[in-house]
């Protein structure tokens, strides 16, 4: 099974999913504070999302038929698993989705679609950490079958996990107003950023207790063995980072809080990597033995090598052409 | 009663496609129609071409995030529901499937934000530019799906070891026999789809009002694509046929709702088939002339379904009755196509009451054929999902209780009937309130996004 792309695929789809939390984080974050924002300004923020979030959801089919394509075993066992949480993200997606179109056009609904709009991003965010937490949970699996039934996932460990990343993503979304807002409702993003920001702190904390107390393979990889001392640059940066993030969003600068928050995620994404190396369905399958054949992944890697700096460069282009603050009634107005 | 997951599977899938097949066979033609348009506007630089794309850009953005939304279950659901397909064929189909996203979706999502909203923000090239790649994008994606369709229905390029598929030949897999033929006859089948909804749109403008100049072109433009069109149509869907009887014969014989092999054959024009006696009753049949459409030749014939083994035949009156459908509508599409075409000729479209009429009731047939032709040719491939190597019964997720899957089933349909019928009602207000209603200055933002130029009340800087 010495197969040399395996790590190649690992960092690309990594990434991927990285690029899929960070991005698609901040507009279900900015959908569910929506909700929380006085009715006039509603707009603004949703106008503030409105020409990327279908280009951010795409990461999400790429993270999916990437697992498929490179890990298909993987794939064949953790989809079945969190039937439930995936089935409840989707419909909360759809609702969400829908709504950006449908909410100005009827009078009488508008209200509905706003809440569809909040709490479609709501409950899609706390699948999606629910999802999460049953992947780090592990799964019962038998030969290349998961074998446990459809309800397995719910435990009090993946409700922590949901709603670290209610909080985490809201933390993007209020990061991004803050980028895209003036006046009164940069101001409310802030103050909402910061109580993110406690609250997601908490939850990844929890996370980092709970883990190596339940496995203690995760305790051993953190505070076991020798290597133990290499890891401690980690947790010793997730603090750094959190503090920098308070003290960045209480300032002047526009960006930095942003920037901090994803660097946030970015730690606590290699944290997550670090306790379940190098197992892809954990307890049951490393990246090794998940892998197709080498084959499959060649010619898939020769496109993605092209086409993925590519879209890096659209994707990045677009987010150029609507740059600077995003105005109430006029659109955005070039800097 | 005892809940089947399998069976409720396969309806989930039937539900969950059969609704989201509908927003790419109208958006794969309608992004090639914009994008003409912005081509038409930006080389002409005539208002009125503008104003017809800012008009179906409009329907497009709603019917696009609708694809959107109903896409994204689409990966899920082989993951969810048919796990044990996923882990056979994965490794000669994910990539394909991955090469969908990659070349795709992130073309069609960018360049759309940038064509629905950029308008004031790039220059007028870039904003045509976006438009084509928009277009290309629906096509790559079309391109790619009907390749692993195809690949379920003709596979090739492959071995199999433990029981799963492994690659030898990506191009002998990308290219698979019945892959050419579905690639065409799809594409086609979704531009006539969308040429009858802007012909009925256009049509029904054209009742309000006779003078209305951007209905005017789009009943000419529509016309004039579906005289060419549905004849090819019907050209491509005997060869794509012609293709079926070499690879999938069983499904042939379905089609025809043929049971036993004679010779020369009659051609079925209808009956009821009955799949456990395996017989056609009151078979309505032209003798001699099966020979002649389906072999090409005079005594001809095909085989039975009644010499396949009872475990390789799929169910005969969904793909028969189906198919049915599918070639009554393309009479219909050619008698109007044709019809259209001497109105022009005498100078009566705009004025004719009936022919009008016609029209707007022909819009949405080709969503029918498409459905219809989805059952036929999926259904006729049924007791498998990979043609003759992997049965669909083998292909479902094993954890899955029947409870399990009704509940999911459940919250799908409720979720769709309460999505698609309001997205529906919402671009038949888009429809109603005309092609330049936004034009007048509307003081609420379209769809809760900026304000794109072409509805602000400045006239538009041309070229920049």
């Amino acid at each position: 099974m010495a197969h040399s792309l395996v790590p190649i695929w690992t960092v690309i789809l990594g990434l991927g999913i990285f690029i899929y939390v960070s991005l698609d984080g901040f507009d279900l974050g900015v959908g569910m504070l929506h909700g929380l924002v006085a009715p006039s300004e509603r707009e603004m923020v949703m106008n503030s999302i409105a020409p990327f979030w279908d280009g951010n959801e795409t990461w999400l089919i790429l993270g999916g038929v990437g697992l498929l394509a490179a890990f298909p075993v993987a794939f064949a066992i953790i989809i079945p698993a969190v039937y439930f949480p995936i089935l409840v993200m989707l419909l909360a997606l759809v609702f969400r989705g829908v709504a950006f179109e449908f909410r100005f056009k009827h009078a009488g609904m508008s209200r509905l679609w706003d809440g569809a709009f909040c709490g479609g991003s709501l409950v899609a965010t706390f699948a999606q950490g629910v999802v999460l937490g049953s992947f780090i949970q592990g799964f019962k699996v038998d030969g290349r079958v998961f074998t446990g039934s459809s309800f397995d996932f719910a435990t009090p460990f993946v409700f922590l996990t949901g709603l670290g990343l209610v909080f985490g993503y809201a933390l993007l979304g209020a990061g991004w107003l803050v980028m895209k807002a003036e006046g009164a409702l940069q101001a409310w993003s802030r103050r909402a950023a910061r109580i993110c920001l406690i609250a997601v702190s908490c939850c990844i904390a929890a996370v980092s207790l709970w883990t190596p107390l339940a496995s203690s393979v995760i305790a051993q990889r953190w505070f076991g063995s020798a290597s133990a001392a290499f890891l401690l640059p980690l947790p010793v940066a997730t603090v750094a980072t959190a503090v920098y993030a308070w003290r960045a969003l209480g300032h002047e600068g526009a960006w930095q809080g942003f920037a901090a928050s994803i660097a946030l995620f970015a730690l606590s994404f290699l944290g997550i990597a670090v306790s379940l190396w190098p197992m892809i369905v954990p307890g049951h399958f490393t990246l090794w033995e998940a892998a197709s054949p080498e084959s499959t992944q060649a010619f898939l890697l020769v496109g993605t090598l092209v086409l993925l700096p590519v879209i890096l460069f659209y994707t990045a282009w677009s987010y150029w052409v609507f740059r600077g603050k995003v105005l109430q009634s006029e659109g955005y107005h070039a800097v | 009663m005892t809940l089947d997951p399998l069976l409720l599977s396969r309806l989930q899938w039937v539900w969950v496609i059969s609704w989201h097949i509908l927003l790419p066979a109208f958006t794969v033609g309608l992004a090639s129609y914009i994008a003409v348009l912005e081509g038409l506007a930006f080389f002409t630089g005539r208002a009125v071409w503008a104003s017809i794309s800012a008009f179906w850009t409009r329907i497009f953005a709603v019917s696009f995030g609708m694809g959107v939304v109903s896409g994204i279950v689409m990966p899920f659901q082989i993951g969810t529901n048919w796990s044990r397909f996923s882990d056979t064929t994965a490794n000669v189909l994910a990539p394909l499937l991955a090469y969908e996203g990659l070349t795709a979706f992130f073309l069609e999502s960018t360049f759309l934000g940038v064509l629905l909203f950029g308008r004031k923000l790039v220059p007028a090239w870039l904003h045509f530019f976006a438009g084509l790649m928009v277009a290309a994008g629906t096509l790559f994606s079309t391109f790619w799906i009907l390749s692993v369709n195809s690949w379920m229905q003709t596979p090739q390029g492959f071995h199999v070891s433990d029981g799963r598929f492994f690659p030898d030949d990506w191009w002998a897999i990308i290219f698979n026999p019945s892959f050419p033929y579905r690639y065409l006859h799809n594409v086609t089948a979704f531009y006539i789809t969308t040429g009858f909804v802007v012909l009925g749109v256009g049509a029904w403008l054209l009742r309000r009002n006779a003078d209305n100049a951007e209905a005017g072109i789009m009943v000419r433009m529509a016309l004039n694509l579906l005289i060419v069109l549905v004849p090819l149509q019907m050209v491509l869907g005997d060869l794509h046929g012609t293709n079926t009887l070499a690879y999938q014969p069983a499904k042939f014989a379905a089609i025809e709702g043929r049971y036993d092999t004679v010779s020369p054959l009659p051609l079925t024009l209808f009956g009821i088939p009955d799949d456990v006696a395996g017989t056609m009753r009151y078979a309505v049949q032209i003798p001699a002339l099966g020979s002649l459409l389906l072999t090409h030749s005079k005594d001809g014939t095909i085989r039975g379904l009644n010499s396949f083994p009872a475990d390789q035949r799929p169910p005969v009156g969904p793909p028969f009755f189906a198919f049915r459908i599918m070639v009554g509508i393309a009479l219909i599409m050619l008698f109007v196509a044709v019809v259209g075409q001497f109105m022009r000729v005498g100078r009566r479209l705009y004025h004719s009451v009936w022919f009008l009429r016609l029209c707007q009731w022909t819009a949405p047939l080709g969503f029918v054929a498409v459905i219809a032709g989805w059952t036929t040719t999926e259904v006729g491939r049924q007791p498998w999902t990979v043609y003759g190597l992997l049965r669909t019964a083998q292909s479902v997720t094993p954890s899955l209780t029947g409870a399990d899957v009704a509940l999911s089933l459940t919250l799908y349909v409720l979720v769709y009937l309460i999505m698609f019928p309001t997205g529906i009602a919402f671009m038949a207000g888009v429809v109603a309130r005309g092609v330049n209603a936004a034009g007048t200055g509307p003081t609420t933002i379209e769809a809760g996004r900026p304000i794109p130029a072409y509805i602000a009340p400045a006239p538009l800087p041309v070229g920049e």
